[in-house]
């Protein structure tokens, strides 16, 4: 009696020649990755409807090499303005950004608010841990006040982002937050996130135990997912709680979900306008 | 304006307009910039030309996202540009590092002002000869061309698009305030007089798991995006299917070599030289803009008696030595004229390598162009 050997059923979607991750044990990245690919398939889509573009950090290397699909790695804080230069230039493909909170919000904070505030349609994932990880542990713009890190072992005096209202603010039309204790709500936003028109951001709150955990002191892999399980308020709840009762919690939900003139039909409108006059000449 | 890519017949035409229209000529269709002095007449162009031929422009937050736009736009399959003068490619750098090591090929126009620093955006300089070379980290290869009129920024914009597709990198057209804002005449040939290259592209089919799709030192065919080549394109160490190796040094030797030699082990397709040294003991090198007043200086100075020839580097990058060392072989002294505090000159002492002396001669103002008399007193001096 011979047994069938399991292939698991998204392994279609990872490129033959990556064996192997680079993320540490207990990384959130992977329980992403997983919820991305779900998504893509329970849409009925293929990877080769998609362009990934990436940047430095861990996060950015969900796609980088394990999507096998078109994947731009590109230079630390710019993957969503290169992106917008693949949209523009495709603009029938899927294009999805996945990158961290220090290379989105850090140093390619001005592409970030740009590119909501352009709606142009694309994807972006921001694996929010807190921490600049890959580094070796640094304060980042999403660190807590007060917390310990390599580059504040005094605590951190800096107040951090709200990303998901920064986004929101600058003008993106879908807009939504969960934690990597949230997988299954990861996959249904990640799907309205995939089919909307417009610029959509997701931020998933994620656990780094081996940067953030250690140097915060909050812990294990398993003792932060229990932390998100305990502290995840979900919007509409938050609603009816006091800023202080909202202190140490995370706010969960699908935020911002509207309709705007996308920024890729808006240019062929142009186009349009532009082929018509010079024909007239 | 006109539906028409290619504005054939004879115009009488801006610098900066003249690099536009050749960027449509060879086939550009996407283009990113952010303003800024002399060079917006560039952007300005295209913004208006481009839409109405079926191409974008996209005016981004600043020059790192322009020059990131083009990169991404590239790998779609676009022939893409952008323009920016000194400021903006001190941001861009980061990213053309980016394209050398991923081998995207696009265009950069730099129409050079006057520096260091903010400086004086509306005077004319060489000033970023060397940072166009060297100015990303790491050791690399650029091209990086240098016309000296508003025709040649017409020809050069549309051969640096040639070069880019043929060598699958960057590419420089370094020009300058005075050039950018000159008004000279400019004919654009009919379409099919133009030659015009197309990079080699991965087969249908292919995907980058058995197919390579970089640093082969004949170029490796595109894997374009959106054709299920499945591409993974990282300007990390990578080997030549893209997989990334950021553990063992002797994968980042053979990525160093491999892209560095791409362009060496080529350098005599891609150096173009233009001499007149009859008869000369003594040869004005120059480039750009400059090389306006060596040709004028030659031609007074031969009608004077004086035994004088001239060089001029319609390539910057890679550098002509193998052209340099014939012309001291000939000649006695070799004088560089330059609007800057002298770039070139050490690359023109090194290949001369005693051969002739070599002298740099900047203008008596740096930012104005050289004064005829100093030109030829100079060369008087040498000769003396």
């Amino acid at each position: 009696m011979s047994l069938t050997p399991y292939q698991h059923p998204l392994a279609k979607f990872i490129r033959p020649s990556a064996r192997s991750t680079a993320n540490c044990p207990g990384c959130g990245n992977g329980i992403l990755a997983q919820a991305i690919l779900q998504a893509i398939d329970e849409l009925g889509l293929t990877l080769e409807d998609f362009v990934f573009v990436s940047g430095i950090g861990c996060s950015a290397w969900i796609p980088s090499p394990s999507f096998f699909a078109d994947v731009l790695h590109t230079t630390h804080g710019r993957p969503i303005a290169f992106a917008t230069g693949i949209k523009a230039a495709m603009p029938d493909k899927h294009v999805m950004v996945i990158s961290g909170d220090g290379d989105l919000t850090a140093i390619g904070g001005n592409h970030l608010i740009h590119a909501a505030r352009r709606n142009i349609a694309m994807t972006v994932f921001c694996v929010n841990n807190g921490i600049y990880g890959m580094t070796g542990g640094q304060v980042a713009p999403t660190t807590p006040i007060g917390a310990n890190t390599v580059t504040t072992p005094f605590g951190n005096a800096e107040n951090p982002f709200d990303i998901c209202r920064l986004v929101e603010g600058a003008g993106a039309t879908f807009v939504a937050r969960w934690t990597t204790y949230q997988p299954r709500q990861i996959v249904k936003t990640a799907k309205k996130a995939i089919q909307k028109k417009g610029f959509a951001f997701v931020e998933v709150v994620s656990q780094c135990p081996v940067e953030f955990g250690r140097k915060t002191g909050m812990g294990n892999s398993v003792q932060m997912m229990e932390y998100y399980r305990k502290n995840s308020v979900s919007s509409a709840k938050a609603k009816g709680l006091s800023p202080e009762e909202l202190t140490g919690k995370i706010v969960v939900g699908e935020f911002v979900d509207v309709e705007k003139p996308e920024l890729i039909a808006r240019m062929a409108e142009v186009r349009a306008k532009a082929m018509a006059a010079a024909g007239a000449k | 304006m006109s539906n028409r890519a290619v504005l054939s017949g004879r115009h009488f035409m801006m610098g900066n307009i003249a690099c536009a229209e050749g960027a449509l000529a060879a086939g550009c269709r996407f283009a990113a910039g952010y303003p800024i002095t002399p060079a917006t007449e560039v952007a300005e162009r295209l913004a208006e030309r481009l839409p109405a031929i079926g191409g974008t422009f996209l005016q981004m937050e600043d020059e790192i996202a322009s020059m990131a736009a083009i990169i991404g736009a590239s790998w779609a399959g676009q022939k893409t540009l952008t323009a920016t003068s000194g400021p903006g490619i001190s941001l861009m750098l980061e990213n053309i590092g980016f394209a050398v090591g991923t081998e995207t090929p696009c265009v950069i126009v730099n129409v050079m002002r006057g520096g260091p620093t903010t400086g004086i955006p509306t005077v004319e300089l060489q000033g970023d000869v060397i940072q166009a070379r060297r100015g990303s980290h790491g050791d690399y290869q650029i091209i990086a061309l240098a016309p000296s009129s508003v025709q040649e920024c017409f020809d050069y914009t549309l051969e640096a698009f040639n070069l880019a597709e043929r060598w699958r990198t960057p590419v420089f057209v370094l020009t300058d305030a005075f050039l950018g804002h000159m008004r000279e005449e400019v004919v654009i040939p009919e379409p099919d007089a133009l030659r015009l290259v197309e990079r080699k592209r991965f087969p249908a089919g292919a995907d980058v798991e058995t197919l390579p799709g970089f640093l082969d030192l004949d170029v490796a065919p595109m894997p374009i995006f959106g054709k299920g080549h499945k591409a993974h394109v990282t300007s990390s160490c990578h080997d030549a299917h893209g997989r990334r190796n950021v553990i063992d040094a002797t994968a980042l030797d053979v990525f160093a070599k491999r892209l560095n030699d791409k362009i060496e082990t080529h350098r005599d397709e891609i150096v173009r030289v233009e001499q007149d040294l009859e008869g000369a003991e003594v040869v004005l090198v120059s480039y750009g803009s400059i090389f306006r007043c060596a040709r004028a200086s030659v031609e007074a100075g031969r009608a004077q008696g004086l035994k004088l020839g001239w060089l001029k580097l319609a390539t910057l990058w890679p550098f002509a030595d193998t052209a340099i060392a014939a012309a001291a072989g000939k000649a006695k002294h070799l004088i560089v004229l330059e609007n800057n505090l002298g770039q070139m000159v050490h690359y023109v002492q090194a290949a001369a390598a005693g051969k002739a002396t070599v002298s740099f001669l900047p203008p008596r103002i740096l930012g104005e162009m050289h004064e005829m008399e100093d030109v030829l007193r100079a060369v008087k001096e040498v000769r003396a």
